[in-house]
C-alpha cells in the first residue's frame, strides 16, 4: 500500500535576526492510508512545524513532501490553497471557530469554496454534524458551546469536505479530561469506521495512546516508538 | 477621591498616544464640523454686520406704505417735501431739514471676478445726503456736481466691478456717466453702491417719482414723534422705519438661509461626529478594560473611571474644536463674499470670524465630545470586573 | 451571494462599532444628498430651460421696463415665431410672508409661447373674456384652497391703482393650469395685462420683459442679436438672451454655490475617510487569527482580500444608500426655502460612486494586510 504522506529529506530553517535556526533536519516520514499517527515531543521539537508542512500550511526549506499524490512542496499560492481545501481537514487546540457564525455556518465554510448548491451544502453540513455527534447544537454560536462541543463542531468542519487527511494540533489541549476523552474517542471512531487518516500532535501521553502509531520528534529528528494496539 | 480621579485620569491620558489612530477620528471629525459651522456663521455675521452698520438709531427711512423695499416704493415729489418738513427732523445750519429724497435704480455691470454682469445699485441722492450720512467720506476724486451726469462709487463696488476707476465712463440710458470720486462708508451696504444727483438720475431714467426719504432725527428718541406725524397725515400712506430696523428686515431672508445652512449642515455633521466619537471612546474603553477592571479590583471607585473617560473625550474634542476654529479663521476671516442682497443687487460683505464665533465653535465641539463620551463612560463604570479580569 | 453571511459576520463581530460607523457614513451621505442635490437641482433648472425661447429685457437692468410698442416690432423680426410679455407684480396674499408669483400677461400669447403649461381651452377663453380673470397653477390652488369662481385679493408691493390709490387688486379665478413636465412651475398666478395696464397708477404702456419663441433653436443667437440691433441706440436698449443664459446669470449672482458645496463635501469626505479607515483597520487587525483560519480551510490569499473588500463595501455602500434614500425623502422639505422639488437621480448615482471609492480606499490597506498574512505566523501569534 503506498503511503498517503511521504516526506523525504525535509528540512525547515527559520531566520531569526542574524541567526538561522534549523527546526527540522532532513526528515523522512511515511504515513499509510487509514493510519492514526500521534506525533509527540518536547516543546520546541518542531512537531507543530512538521504538522504545518504536512497540512500544506508551510513550505519546506528543502526536501520533498508528497501528500495524497501531490508534491505539495512544489505548490504555491492559490494552487496550494485549493489543494488544501480539497485534501486537508484541520483541528486546532483553540477550535478557531468564527465567533459570529452558528455551528452549522461554521461547518459550512469549507463548502463555500466548492461549486455545491445551497441544498447540497446543507446536506453535507448535516451529515458532518451528525458524525461529530453535535447535530443538536447546529444553531448555537461558539460562545454558547462548551469546550468539548466547540471542538466537535471544529471536527465536523474538518470533515465536511471529505478530506484525505485529518490534521490535529493538540486538539485536547484546552479541554477537561472527560471532554478530551470524548474527542479522542470520536477521532478513533472516525479512523476505524470511516477509514480517515489522522495525524495528531500532542504532548499528552494519554491522548497519544488513542493512536495506532506514536512517533517522537526530538531536535528535528524522528524516532519511532512501538506500534500500539488501541 | 480627588486623588483617585487625578490618578486614573493621568494614567488614561498618558496611554492616549497608544490609541493615536482612533483618537484622531474624534479630532478630525469635530475639526471639520466646527470649521464648516464657524465659516458659514461667519458669513451670516459678516452679512448682518454690513447691514447693521448701515444704519443709525437716529436716522429713519420712509417708504410708500406696503412697499417693503425701496425698489418697489414710489413717493411723489410733494410727499417728499411733506415728509422732510415733518416734526423731529434735525435742521442744518441753514434751517433746512437734513434729509434726502432718493431714487434707486439697478444697473448691470461686468464683475471683475467672473466677467459676467451683475446688478449694482445706482442711488440718486438729495443735496443734504452727505450731511445726513457723515460716515460717507470721499477717499479719492471729488463729489459729483448737480445736473451733471457724474457719479461717485463706493470702494466695495469699485473692487467688485469692472470699469469703475476714477475718470472712467459708464454708458447707460443713452448717455455717458463719469466716475468722479470714490467713497468709503465703513464697510456698510452703501459702499457697494454708486451715487449720483437724484434729479439727474430721475431725468435720465425718465422718472418723476422718488422711492424713499431718509431723514436725520433730532435724537433717537424723537422717532415716535416723527412717525406719528407722518402716519396720522391723511395725505400720506407711508411706512416709517428706523434705519437699522429697515436693513435688518432686508437681510432677513439671506440671514435665515445662512443660519439654516450653518445649523442644518453643521447639525448633520455634528451627528456624524458624535458617532465617530462614540466609536473611538467605546473602543478606548474596551482597550482599557483590563486596566479598569484591575483598578476597580484594587478599590478605585467608579467615578474616577467615568471622569477619566469624560476628560479624554473633552480633551480630544477641544483639540478638534480648536483645530476647526483655527482652520475657519485662517481660511475665511476677512475674505469678501458677495451675493444677491435685497433690491436684487450685489452686496459685498466680509466674513467675520469673531472671537464670539470661535468660542461658540469650541462650545459646539465640547458638546459633541460630552454627548459622545456619555455612553462609553457609563459602560466603563459598569464594566463587570471579574469577567474582565478572567478574560485576560 | 453565498459569502454574504461571512462578510456580515465580520461586521457583526463588534456590533456597536459597526453600527456607529454605519451611522456616521449615513449622516455624511444624507448631507451629500441634500447639498449636492440642491447644487444639481439648480444646474438642472438651467438645463431644463428652453433654448427655443429668448428673454428680452432692458439692457440697463432687469427692473427697467420696456415700451409696449416693442411688441409688434419684435414680432416682425425674421425667425421669431411668437412673442409674449410679462411684468413683475410683486404680490403677496394677505400676509407679506405669503409671496405669490403673479404676472399680468396676454392670455393667448402666454400659453402659446409656454405650451408646457396646459390649460383647458374653455378656461383660457374665460380669462380672455373676463377682465379681472386669473388662471392659477395647480400647486398654488392647492396651497391656498382656491377654486374656479373664487375672488382672490392680492396686494402688490409695487403697483397702486389709479382709481383708489391703494395696492390691493382683486381677481376672479377662472382657470387652473398644470405643468406635467415640471411640477415645480405650477405656482404662478396669471391675469390680464389689459386690466393691469388700464388700472395702474403709473408706468402705463410698458411691460417688464418679452419672451420670444424662435422658429428654429439653432437660430437663437442670430435672432437675439437682431432684436438687440433693432433697439440699439434707443433710450430703451434691450438685452436678449436665451432662457437658459438668463437663468445661469441669475444663479451666478447668488454666488458660487457649487464652490461652497464642493468644499464642504470634501471636508466631510476627508473626515469620513478617517473614521471608516480606522474602523476597517481595527476590524481586520482583530481578525487576523480568523483570517488565518480561513486560509487554512483553503481560502486563497486573493479570496481573503476580496472578503475584506466586501466588508468595507457592505459597510459603505449600505450606509450610503440609506443616507441617500433619507436625503431623497427629506428633499421636498427644501421646497419652501430653495424652490427645488426633487433630488435628481444622478446625485444618487454619484453618491453611490463616492461610497464605492470610500469603500475601496478604506478597504484596500487592511485587505492587502489580510492577503499577505502568513498563516503560520498568524496562528502562532495567539
Amino acid at each position: 500500500m503506498s503511503a498517503i504522506v511521504s516526506l523525504r529529506k525535509v528540512s525547515k530553517r527559520y531566520q531569526r535576526g542574524k541567526q538561522t535556526v534549523e527546526v527540522l533536519h532532513e526528515l523522512d516520514l511515511e504515513i499509510a492510508p487509514g493510519d492514526f499517527v500521534a506525533l509527540m515531543g518536547p516543546s520546541g521539537s518542531g512537531k507543530t512545524t512538521l504538522l504545518n508542512l504536512i497540512g500544506g500550511l508551510d513550505r519546506p526549506t528543502s526536501g520533498a513532501i508528497e501528500v495524497a499524490g501531490s508534491r505539495i512542496d512544489r505548490l504555491t499560492g492559490a494552487a496550494l490553497a485549493r489543494w488544501r481545501a480539497r485534501h486537508i481537514g484541520f483541528v486546532f487546540q483553540f477550535y478557531n471557530l468564527m465567533p459570529m457564525l452558528s455551528a452549522a455556518r461554521n461547518v459550512e465554510l469549507p463548502l463555500l469554496l466548492t461549486r455545491l448548491s445551497r441544498a447540497q451544502r446543507q446536506q453535507h453540513v448535516a451529515a458532518a454534524l451528525q458524525l461529530a455527534g453535535i447535530a443538536d447544537r447546529a444553531r448555537h454560536k461558539p460562545a454558547e458551546l462548551s469546550g468539548g462541543q466547540a471542538q466537535r463542531v471544529a471536527i465536523a468542519r474538518a470533515l465536511v469536505a471529505d478530506p484525505t487527511l485529518l490534521v490535529c494540533d493538540e486538539p485536547t489541549g484546552d479541554l477537561d479530561r472527560k471532554s478530551a476523552d470524548e474527542i479522542l474517542q470520536l477521532l478513533q471512531e472516525l479512523n476505524r469506521s470511516q477509514g480517515k487518516t489522522i495525524v495528531l500532535v500532542t504532548h499528552d501521553q494519554k491522548a497519544a495512546d488513542y493512536a495506532s502509531h506514536i512517533l517522537h520528534l526530538d531536535k528535528g529528528q524522528l524516532v519511532e516508538a512501538a506500534a500500539q494496539a488501541a | 477621591m480627588l486623588e483617585q480621579i487625578a490618578a486614573v485620569t493621568g494614567m488614561n491620558l498618558r496611554a492616549l498616544p497608544q490609541r493615536a489612530g482612533t483618537s484622531w477620528v474624534i479630532v478630525i471629525g469635530i475639526a471639520v464640523t466646527v470649521a464648516v459651522l464657524v465659516s458659514v456663521l461667519a458669513m451670516a455675521l459678516g452679512f448682518r454686520q454690513t447691514l447693521a452698520h448701515t444704519g443709525r438709531a437716529d436716522r429713519a427711512i420712509v417708504l410708500r406704505g406696503g412697499s417693503q423695499a425701496e425698489l418697489s416704493s414710489t413717493i411723489s415729489r410733494e410727499n417728499t417735501l411733506t415728509i422732510m418738513d415733518a416734526p423731529a427732523v434735525k435742521k442744518d445750519s441753514d434751517g433746512k431739514p437734513i434729509a434726502s429724497a432718493e431714487a434707486v435704480t439697478i444697473v448691470a455691470l461686468p464683475q471683475k471676478k467672473t466677467g459676467t454682469a451683475a446688478n449694482v445699485t445706482l442711488r440718486g441722492v438729495g443735496a443734504k445726503a452727505f450731511a445726513l450720512r457723515p460716515e460717507i467720506r470721499l477717499v479719492a476724486g471729488r463729489m459729483f456736481r448737480p445736473a451733471v451726469r457724474e457719479v461717485i462709487v463706493g470702494r466695495a463696488a469699485q473692487a467688485q466691478f469692472q470699469g469703475l476707476e476714477l475718470g472712467s465712463h459708464i454708458a447707460f440710458r443713452d448717455s455717458d456717466w463719469t466716475v468722479v470720486g470714490v467713497f468709503d462708508s465703513g464697510g456698510d451696504a452703501h459702499e457697494s453702491e454708486l451715487m449720483g444727483d437724484v434729479e439727474t438720475v430721475l431725468s435720465a431714467f425718465r422718472r418723476n417719482l422718488f422711492q424713499s426719504v431718509t431723514v436725520l432725527l433730532e435724537s433717537p428718541q424723537a422717532f415716535e414723534r416723527f412717525k406719528d406725524a407722518l402716519t396720522t397725515n391723511p395725505t400720506l400712506s407711508v411706512d416709517v422705519l428706523r434705519e437699522p430696523a429697515y436693513y435688518a428686515e432686508q437681510s432677513k431672508q439671506l440671514d435665515k438661509l445662512l443660519n439654516f445652512l450653518a445649523y442644518g449642515v453643521g447639525g448633520i455633521m455634528a451627528i456624524g461626529a458624535i458617532f465617530g466619537a462614540l466609536n473611538t471612546l467605546y473602543s478606548a474603553v474596551a482597550a482599557r478594560s483590563l486596566e479598569i477592571a484591575t483598578l476597580r479590583a484594587i478599590g478605585f471607585g467608579a467615578l474616577p473611571v467615568v471622569i477619566s473617560v469624560f476628560v479624554e473625550a473633552l480633551l480630544l474634542s477641544l483639540l478638534g474644536g480648536v483645530l476647526g476654529a483655527a482652520l475657519a479663521w485662517l481660511f475665511f476671516n476677512g475674505n469678501t463674499v458677495n451675493t444677491l442682497g435685497a433690491n436684487f443687487t450685489q452686496v459685498v460683505f466680509h466674513l467675520t470670524v469673531s472671537p464670539g464665533l470661535l468660542a461658540w465653535g469650541i462650545v459646539w465641539a465640547c458638546t459633541i465630545g460630552v454627548i459622545g463620551g456619555l455612553f462609553p463612560a457609563i459602560r466603563a463604570a459598569r464594566l463587570p470586573v471579574a469577567a474582565a479580569l478572567r478574560a485576560a | 451571494m453565498k459569502f454574504l453571511p461571512l462578510v456580515f459576520a465580520a461586521l457583526a463581530r463588534r456590533k456597536a462599532r459597526s453600527l456607529f460607523t454605519w451611522l456616521a457614513i449615513l449622516a455624511a451621505f444624507l448631507l451629500f444628498g441634500m447639498l449636492q442635490g440642491v447644487n444639481s437641482a439648480f444646474d438642472q433648472a438651467i438645463e431644463r430651460a428652453n433654448v427655443n425661447r429668448l428673454i428680452v429685457t432692458s439692457n440697463i437692468a432687469l427692473t427697467e421696463p420696456l415700451p409696449y410698442s416693442y411688441l409688434s416690432q419684435i414680432e416682425a423680426v425674421p425667425g421669431v415665431a411668437r412673442v409674449a410679455h410679462a411684468t413683475w407684480f410683486g404680490a403677496y396674499y394677505q400676509d407679506p410672508k405669503n409671496f405669490v408669483f403673479a404676472f399680468p400677461i396676454d392670455a393667448t400669447r402666454e400659453f402659446e409661447v409656454f405650451p408646457e403649461r396646459k390649460v383647458p381651452p374653455d378656461q383660457l377663453q374665460a380669462l380672455i373674456h373676463t377682465r379681472t380673470g386669473a388662471i392659477i397653477g395647480a400647486e398654488l390652488a392647492r396651497k391656498y384652497g382656491w377654486k374656479i369662481g373664487d375672488r382672490v385679493p392680492l396686494h402688490s408691493t409695487i403697483w397702486t391703482k389709479a382709481d383708489d390709490g391703494n395696492s390691493d387688486w382683486t381677481f376672479d379665478i377662472v382657470g387652473i393650469y398644470e405643468n406635467p413636465s415640471d411640477r415645480s412651475q405650477e405656482n404662478i398666478f396669471f391675469f390680464n395685462y389689459d386690466y393691469f395696464d388700464e388700472a395702474r397708477a403709473f408706468g402705463k404702456g410698458t411691460v417688464g420683459w418679452y419672451t420670444v419663441q424662435v422658429k428654429d433653436p439653432r437660430q437663437s443667437a442670430q435672432v437675439a442679436a437682431a432684436i438687440d440691433r433693432l433697439f440699439a441706440n434707443s433710450p430703451n436698449e434691450t438685452k436678449t438672451q436665451t432662457e437658459k443664459e438668463f437663468q445661469q446669470s441669475f444663479l451666478k449672482q447668488i454666488g458660487d454655490i457649487n464652490f461652497i458645496v464642493t468644499r464642504i463635501l470634501f471636508a466631510v469626505f476627508f473626515a469620513l475617510l478617517f473614521a471608516t479607515g480606522s474602523t476597517m483597520m481595527q476590524s481586520v487587525r482583530e481578525r487576523i487569527p480568523e483570517l488565518a483560519v480561513l486560509k487554512t480551510l483553503g481560502f486563497t490569499d486573493g479570496g481573503v482580500l476580496l472578503l475584506v473588500l466586501g466588508e468595507s463595501a457592505l459597510l459603505c455602500l449600505a450606509a450610503a444608500a440609506a443616507g441617500l434614500a433619507l436625503a431623497w425623502l427629506l428633499f421636498p422639505l427644501l421646497k419652501d426655502t430653495l424652490g427645488v422639488v426633487q433630488m435628481p437621480l444622478p446625485v444618487m448615482i454619484e453618491g453611490l460612486a463616492v461610497a464605492g471609492t470610500l469603500a475601496l480606499i478604506t478597504g484596500l490597506p487592511p485587505a492587502l494586510r489580510a492577503k499577505r498574512l502568513s498563516i503560520v505566523e498568524a496562528l502562532a501569534g495567539r
